[in-house]
């Protein structure tokens, strides 16, 4: 059986899951019909259209996985920002691990979406900002159909969170193959400021397909930092969906580091609702083998006075292939904006590729607007450089690719993901060297 | 050329046949609206084609068919009934009007700021000619000259007649009939259009024009252009004018292929001016092209084109880089006002080794029109050492018009270099006043910013056509500063 044909039938033995009085189960009957209709996107799609979907829609995905297992925090312990103290929302193989995690309802809320669906207390949020900005595409439409399960998140007026918000997905290979599709809701109110930290992980060579819908809403001058580090195995494919709302002066950054999985899509969404607030998206790619990964980023700006930033770097080797897709529209009354794209790759071996299209849509005229995108190689000047220097070939190389991607890490706030990143990056690339010289 | 005078000229035609009577017969013949196998079989039968050529037409026509109209482009527009289009219609050589006096003065006064002779100013808006200055015997003698060197200049109709292994050999390599929609209509029922060959290692001594050209009468609305540089040869191609046309038609698909074979140099300039439709974005011409060269070893082609006119456009002037060490050029002004839209740009198919393109696109949008760039620079996996450098500047006039840029970048070669930027600006208030502060008032100030602008892609032109070009600049974004 297809998968699209196997997951709509199994909408109904969902629906035995989960409370359909809710006025939430009108929105997924909805969306339901949506993916009916819609489907799993195809390369003939504008947005798609260099990446194919097909080998990872091929395997039999089972939906609700029927076992449980748990696991023992030293054995995942690497696979979390552990030199810091975080609250923590764990997943395995999509069902709450109570054990692993470290909710709060203290002040704030960070704890489970299935909770936040069925308490009256959470109805208000629930009702005023779920589904309120996830498209009706295909995939947004299927993750909102089966959604019940994924991290939620409210930040009342004026706090600041101290501790950065993990947010862990691991699958365990339970299954021969799994499908899990969290849903995660991040509502920041007013003068409040948060940082979160978003990893998939897989933990077998058992196939994994992840359709994540993350809906951020950062109210006027919140402040949200969002990391997605993606360093799964090549049995992992991702789709990741990620929608944002800002309202005036408030700033949302967030940063995804690209180094695994099979195939990873990124969708990342912005839509600036308000004056005088900041965007920025930055990433750095880094993959080898077959690995596929696209960055598909909008940024709509709607208001005046708002700026964007974009930069993605990537390097690829083997027959790795990557795609940038960045679209920026300024309306008609976006006056004043500033909108910066930029986009720099390297291929490292022959069978790699890169497909880059960045897009400027402009309605108004007095903006500032600019994209660069760039493809080449390593200086062979600067390689000499460090060659006459004594340092080794494979070193040199590595040190001038870690330079090429650095700008990015320059706005991570968090010094223990940037130490973290900078030793996958240093594996990457097969080095044994720490950057921070 | 220096040596023939006025008197050799009317001493030419003294023994000449006034040729006007030749056309006038055919005039009225238009075929029924509507196509089908039986319109492409009458097109291809009216020319004297042979038997292979009208087989290759209906191949394209029933390509055609199973074809729908792409959708892609950024453009919006009411789709042509291509059934209600008359397929065929002789060159309507009668002069409309029989003085100068009766062409609408509007008209008049924008050949006047382009600094067109009063002469071709008749000519042009289809006023009954002098016989003197008919530019037809002067092509008489660019013909002499360029039969010295070998080369062939003729319309595209005769050249099927004359050279018809030539023809039959180059036609549809570069753009094949099931191409697309609009070139595989262009291919079922093409009217007429040019042939250029120049032969091994000759450099073409003057520019090609259709503006003088030697079948000069109407080339119609699916024009087609073939122009075959061979071994070593150069030559330079300029299509299209400055000054307005008021063409009838609304529809204009028009195919062009450019082959420059080892070590050729094709440079193929454009200028084009087609009616944009009115203030309130009502009528105009629709502008489906498709142009594309392909580069043998060494080769060049580049393309330069000047877009002001048609209310709607669609084209993308491509370069195949097949051959090794070959080099394509892109240089592009596309000015858009009122309810304009162009979806322009580029395709460079890097194939060969060390292939190099260069891509300068710069749009101007003013009222409420749209102006696009959408490009292509594709690196094939056996595309070693190859070079691109792109960059598309939008300049944006008031509020209400858009500018938009599609890049598209595949490269699947690690030795690859790629640059692109894009940027989009507005024309500063303090240029202005800096140009204000010197005596220059404002919509002097914005034709010498706009200037500015687009200095890059005008000096690439030839320079008769960049003076001219330059005032069409200046014309085209006439009262749209507020």
């Amino acid at each position: 059986m297809e998968l699209k044909e196997k997951l709509v039938s199994s909408f109904m033995a969902f629906e035995n899951m989960v409370d359909i009085d809710s006025p939430i189960h009108d929105i997924r009957t909805e969306a339901i019909k949506n993916f009916e209709t819609e489907g799993f996107p195809s390369k003939r799609q504008e947005a798609w259209k260099y990446t194919s979907l097909n080998s990872v829609l091929k395997h039999d995905y089972s939906v609700f996985p029927k076992h449980e297992k748990a696991l023992e925090y030293s054995d995942v312990k690497r696979y979390f920002i552990h030199e810091i103290d975080t609250y923590k929302i764990v997943f395995i193989d999509g069902k709450y691990s109570s054990h692993l995690s470290q909710t709060t309802h203290d002040g704030i809320d960070v704890c489970l979406m299935s909770a936040a669906l069925s308490k009256p207390k959470y109805r208000l949020i629930i009702e005023n900002y779920f589904n309120k900005i996830a498209p009706k595409d295909g995939l947004s439409s299927l993750n909102t159909a089966f959604s019940a399960e994924g991290a939620y998140i409210h930040i009342p007026k004026n706090k600041l969170v101290t501790k950065p918000i993990q947010i862990v997905h691991f699958s365990t290979g339970n299954e021969a193959a799994l499908m899990v599709q969290p849903r995660n809701l991040v509502v920041v109110d007013e003068n409040s400021h948060v940082q979160i930290i978003e990893r998939h992980q897989s933990l077998t060579d058992n196939p994994v397909l992840t359709n994540s819908v993350t809906e951020i809403f950062a109210n006027k001058r919140a402040i949200v930092d969002y990391y997605k580090i993606q360093n799964d195995r090549e049995s992992a494919s991702l789709i990741d969906n990620t929608f944002i709302n800002q309202k005036q002066e408030s700033i949302a950054k967030v940063h995804t580091f690209s180094f695994g999985g099979k195939l990873t899509r990124n969708n990342l969404n912005f839509y600036q609702n308000g004056e005088r607030l900041d965007s920025t998206m930055k990433g750095i790619t880094i993959i080898g083998n077959k690995q596929h990964v696209d960055h598909n980023t909008l940024v709509h700006h709607i208001e005046p006075n708002c700026e964007s930033h974009q930069d993605y770097k990537g390097i690829f080797n083997d027959s790795a292939t990557g795609v940038f897709n960045g679209k920026v529209i300024v309306e008609k009354d976006a006056q004043k904006t500033n909108a910066f794209q930029a986009n720099n790759n390297i291929l490292i071996s022959d069978k790699a590729s890169i497909n880059t299209k960045p897009q400027l849509e402009i309605f108004a005229d007095d903006v500032k607007c600019s994209h660069g995108c760039t493809i080449g190689q390593l200086d062979e000047s600067a390689m000499f450089y460090l060659r006459s220097r004594g340092i080794p070939e494979k070193e040199a190389r590595a040190l001038l690719m870690f330079a090429f991607s650095n700008n990015v890490l320059g706005s991570v706030k968090i010094p223990e993901i940037k130490s973290r990143i900078t030793k996958i990056i240093a594996s990457k690339l097969g080095v044994n060297i720490g950057f921070d010289l | 050329m220096s040596k023939y005078t006025e008197d050799d000229l009317r001493e030419e035609l003294k023994t000449k046949e006034y040729e006007y009577g030749f056309y006038t017969d055919i005039e009225s013949e238009t075929f029924p609206n509507g196509l089908n196998e039986d319109i492409v079989r009458a097109i291809s039968k009216k020319k004297e084609e042979p038997e292979w050529m009208t087989e290759w037409r209906l191949e394209a026509f029933k390509v055609w068919k199973e074809m729908t109209e792409p959708e892609w482009a950024n453009v919006q527009y009411e789709k042509p009934d291509f059934q209600a289009i008359s397929y065929y219609s002789a060159p309507n050589s009668k002069p409309k009007y029989d003085s100068i006096d009766e062409v609408d003065p509007e008209l008049l006064a924008t050949f006047e700021k382009l600094g067109i002779s009063l002469d071709e100013q008749k000519k042009l808006a289809g006023v009954a000619m002098d016989v003197v200055v008919d530019s037809v015997s002067v092509a008489t003698t660019f013909k002499k000259t360029l039969a010295e060197k070998g080369i062939i200049f003729m319309s595209i109709s005769e050249a099927i007649q004359e050279y018809p292994e030539l023809v039959k050999k180059y036609i549809g390599t570069v753009v094949p009939q099931k191409d697309n929609f609009y070139a595989a209509l262009n291919s079922a029922v093409f009217s007429d259009g040019s042939f250029c060959y120049i032969p091994k290692g000759v450099r073409c001594p003057m520019e090609l024009s259709t503006y003088f050209r030697i079948n000069q009468a109407g080339t119609g609305q699916f024009e087609r252009t073939l122009v075959i540089a061979d071994q070593g040869s150069y030559v330079s191609y300029l299509e299209g004018c400055t000054a307005p046309s008021r063409d009838e038609n609304q529809l204009h698909a028009a195919v062009v292929e450019l082959i420059a074979l080892d070590d050729a140099e094709i440079k193929y300039s454009t200028v084009q001016n087609w009616y944009p439709g009115n203030a309130e974005g009502k009528g105009g011409v629709f502008n489906f092209v498709t142009k594309r060269g392909l580069c043998e070893k060494n080769a060049k082609i580049s393309w330069t084109q000047v877009e002001t006119g048609s209310a709607v456009t669609w084209k993308y002037p491509s370069c195949v880089l097949k051959g090794d060490n070959s080099v394509g050029e892109f240089y592009s002004i596309a000015v858009t006002n009122n309810y304009q839209q162009a979806d322009t740009g580029t395709k460079m198919i890097h194939l060969g080794k060390n292939t190099k393109s260069t891509i300068i696109s710069k749009g101007i949008s003013a009222g409420k029109s749209q102006n696009s760039y959408r490009g292509l620079v594709q690196i094939s996996s056996r595309a070693d050492n190859a070079r691109n450098f792109s960059q598309c500047d939008s300049l944006l006039m008031g509020n209400e018009c858009g500018a938009h840029t599609f890049p598209y970048i595949e490269a699947k070669n690690k030795s690859a270099q790629i640059e692109h930027e894009a940027t989009t600006s507005k024309i500063g208030e303090d240029q202005i006043f800096y140009c204000n502060q010197r005596g220059i008032d404002t919509e002097k100030a914005i034709a010498l910013i706009v200037n500015g602008f687009s200095k890059e892609v005008l000096n690439k032109l030839p320079m008769e056509f960049a003076v001219e070009a330059q005032k069409l600049l200046e014309i085209s974004l006439e009262g749209s500063v507020g």
